[in-house]
């Protein structure tokens, strides 16, 4: 059995903290996207 | 020898966000299937059922999240219907967590939920790969979600469930009048999924809105996402009380499917559906097998059965993921040169 102990917080605790990361990641890949997409596509472009 | 990599520090929360990236991509290009990896996945390494099925929702939740805020501004979620179905779809998930704890009790948890996984996700690559094969969509058709359906095109079944006029009666958006109940049934039916199995059910609640209830292929796709952010942040609050939610696999398994939803969404407008349907139907007839492996590995003492197992799953995803990039890439670079390709070679 592959033994990784949850992290010993409470049930709305954890469920928040997912939240939390969805909307940060939501966030910050939206400025991530904004910011190199445009770069990462001309660079397939010129291979 | 999985043991041995998995207990290598940094190994595991890395192989998560990866697996993440992949199941991320393809959700965000086919707008379903990819929360159907991760609880097998997490049965064939060794969790136990409960945090399998409880991580899995959480990692829902979280991808559910993610794509209302996107779908938010389209106007395609009918909140009447979605706060309708919240009640029954508590009860559902409610009643398929409390099956998940009997079924611990009496030992029979992880073969249950592996030979229901086994049985879906076998039926629907076989259907997939089926529709795929004969030309035809199958799965969320993406042109169709943008597009206005004709009140016609409502499936006679639906019209059909909308004639019994069992009160109370919603009007729900573009006029369909359907009772209550209707909607609760259906919200009981995924929700007990949900619990059961550790998915956000809107392989079954999208096209249960369209088909039962007649509501529009768009406001069914908004509606469904709108949804599964209820069923799975209940199905997680439920799971977390058991202490069944495993943050050291949802963090990292999140911020890998969230990039990849992203690539995947963009891939989209480059790349046919259509091209790359019949890999998505073997993904999950790859997926159906190694569940099946898994288990008759346990029955037998097989003791490569669980590497073989997650091999699969890996691979399957690996592949259609790999031909949703590829694809994707050939097209821009297709379209610089000013010729036009969609399908994947």
């Amino acid at each position: 059995m592959i033994s990784v102990s949850a992290l010993p917080l409470d049930a709305l605790t954890t469920v928040g903290a997912v939240l939390v990361e969805a909307i940060i990641l939501y966030v910050g890949y939206g400025v991530l996207t904004s910011a190199v997409g445009s770069r990462v596509t001309a660079a397939l472009t010129d291979q | 020898m999985i043991e041995a990599f998995l207990s290598a520090g940094m190994a595991l929360p890395a192989m998560f966000v990866a697996f993440g990236l992949l199941i991320g991509i393809l959700f965000g290009f086919f707008g379903m299937g990819g929360s159907f990896l991760v609880t097998p996945a997490l049965l064939v390494m060794g969790y136990p059922s409960r945090v399998a099925v409880g991580s899995g929702l959480a990692f829902v939740f979280g991808t559910a999240v993610i794509a209302t805020l996107k779908h938010r501004d389209l106007g395609q979620v009918d909140y009447k219907l979605g706060v309708s179905m919240i009640v029954g779809t508590t009860i559902g998930i409610e009643v398929g967590k409390e099956m998940v704890v009997y079924l611990e009790e009496l030992g029979l948890a992880g073969s249950v939920i592996s030979v229901i996984y086994v049985g879906l996700l076998g039926g629907i690559g076989l259907f997939v790969s089926y529709e795929a094969l004969k030309g035809r969509g199958g799965g969320v058709d993406h042109d169709a979600a943008d597009a206005e359906v004709d009140p016609d095109d409502i499936p006679d079944i639906a019209k059909k469930i909308q004639s019994y006029r069992l009160p109370p009666m919603l009007t729900l958006r573009g006029g369909v009048q359907v009772s209550l109940w209707m909607i609760l049934a259906v919200a009981f039916a995924t929700g007990l999924l949900s619990g059961l199995l550790g998915v956000g059910g809107g392989f079954i609640r999208m096209p249960a809105l369209f088909y039962l209830i007649g509501v529009p292929v768009p406001i069914a796709v908004g509606t469904d996402l709108f949804e599964i952010v209820f069923s799975g942040g209940i199905g997680s609050l439920l799971y977390a009380q058991l202490g069944a939610v495993n943050l050291n696999i949802v963090v990292p398994l999140l911020a890998g499917s969230a990039l990849g939803a992203r690539v995947g969404s963009a891939a989209t407008s480059l790349v046919d559906e259509e091209g790359i349907k019949i890999y998505f139907g073997l993904m999950l007839l790859g997926g159906a097998v190694a569940v099946a492996i898994q288990e008759a590995g346990k029955y037998f003492q097989l003791p490569w059965a669980q590497e073989i197992s997650l091999l699969l799953i890996v691979a399957s995803a690996v592949m259609v993921a790999g031909a949703v990039v590829v694809s994707s890439i050939r097209a821009i670079q297709a379209r610089d040169n000013g010729t036009a390709t969609t399908v994947a070679d």
